[in-house]
């Protein structure tokens, strides 16, 4: 197995999402990580890690949304990252969406917080996800997410 | 005792922060702490802030013997990582406080794992926090996700070619 270290983007909103990434940082280890999120101050979470930042976007505010698309963009020509990874919610659609354009793979690791039904990023990400993730069994499906545990 | 609420960084979330500064001021209660988000009716018993600093909630977050917060992952995973006891209580979309109704599920959801207390109204917050000697936290959780989890990542990524990458 080959053994040499892949760049990984791991990119989120605040809050839930921002938490829940951290917690699949592990999965990562041997690896070059730079993380992106809404804040800066948030950099106090992950000591030892290259933090970006983007600005936040949701789908009511279409100027946010453009700004924070063309922030992604930028940070993925520069990074070109191998693996995109996200739990949400618009700028980490942005990301696997243009990362997977400019030739990373992408994972999608819905919200544990949809324990109903799927976010509607996380519903439509999934023919652009190589990996499409739900943390909820019972929200597997054939033809959508699988489910490969969680981050609790 | 210390108990800190939090809305989380969002929106405000004013009948959850005025229940308990109902209760605090019926219970001569002086070690309360809200951080309220940006609200026009802020608590008048009770100290808050609007916001804090990642690094500010972590301190208060230390410190606290209890945690009051609306059912958002970032506040619940903070709790049990803490191995704090911790009552949520839902937004409510239909009062205009969510886009949907996902806080209820997952207040429901780790309720019935034991994870967390649930408080369905302001009365059943009042009453949790007239016993909350009886609540206990639940088992401290490591920093890491699932070992499930972790491993469907991680050979993800292994099987991911290496880009080249000019310099």
């Amino acid at each position: 197995m080959t053994t040499e270290p892949r760049k990984i983007l791991a990119i989120s909103s605040g809050g839930g999402h921002w938490v829940q990434m951290l917690r699949v940082l592990p999965a990562f280890e041997g690896h070059e990580v730079v993380l992106a999120t809404v804040d800066e101050a948030y950099g106090v979470d992950a000591p030892g890690y290259e933090l970006r930042v983007i600005p936040d976007a949701n789908r009511w505010n279409k100027w946010a949304l453009l700004k924070s698309a063309w922030a992604i963009f930028r940070l993925l020509r520069s990074e070109r990252p191998d693996v995109v990874l996200s739990t949400g919610a618009a700028p980490g659609f942005f990301a696997l969406r243009m990362g997977r354009l400019l030739g990373a793979r992408t994972i999608w690791l819905d919200s544990i917080a949809n324990a109903e039904k799927l976010s509607l990023s996380g519903e439509r990400i999934g023919p652009h996800a190589d990996l499409w993730l739900t943390q909820w069994p019972h929200l597997a499906r054939e033809d959508g997410p699988a489910h490969r545990g969680a981050t609790l | 005792m210390s108990i800190l609420v939090t809305v989380g960084a969002q929106v405000p979330f004013e009948r959850l922060v005025d229940a308990v500064d109902a209760w605090a001021r019926e219970a001569g209660r002086d070690d309360v702490f809200a951080q309220v988000g940006e609200t026009t009716s802020p608590p008048k018993h009770i100290a808050y802030e609007p916001f804090l600093t990642p690094a500010q909630l972590l301190a208060r977050v230390q410190a606290a013997d209890l945690i009051v917060g609306h059912a958002g992952m970032g506040t619940i995973i903070t709790a049990l990582q803490h191995g704090k006891p911790i009552i949520v209580m839902p937004r409510s979309s239909a009062l205009g406080e969510h886009r949907n109704e996902h806080q209820l599920a997952t207040a429901e959801r780790f309720a019935e794992r034991g994870a967390v207390t649930y408080a369905k109204d302001e009365a059943d917050l009042a009453a949790w926090l007239g016993r909350m000697d009886s609540i206990q936290a639940a088992p401290k959780i490591s920093s890491s996700a699932s070992p499930e989890l972790i491993r469907a990542v991680r050979d993800f990524v292994a099987d991911s070619p290496v880009r080249r990458r000019s310099t």
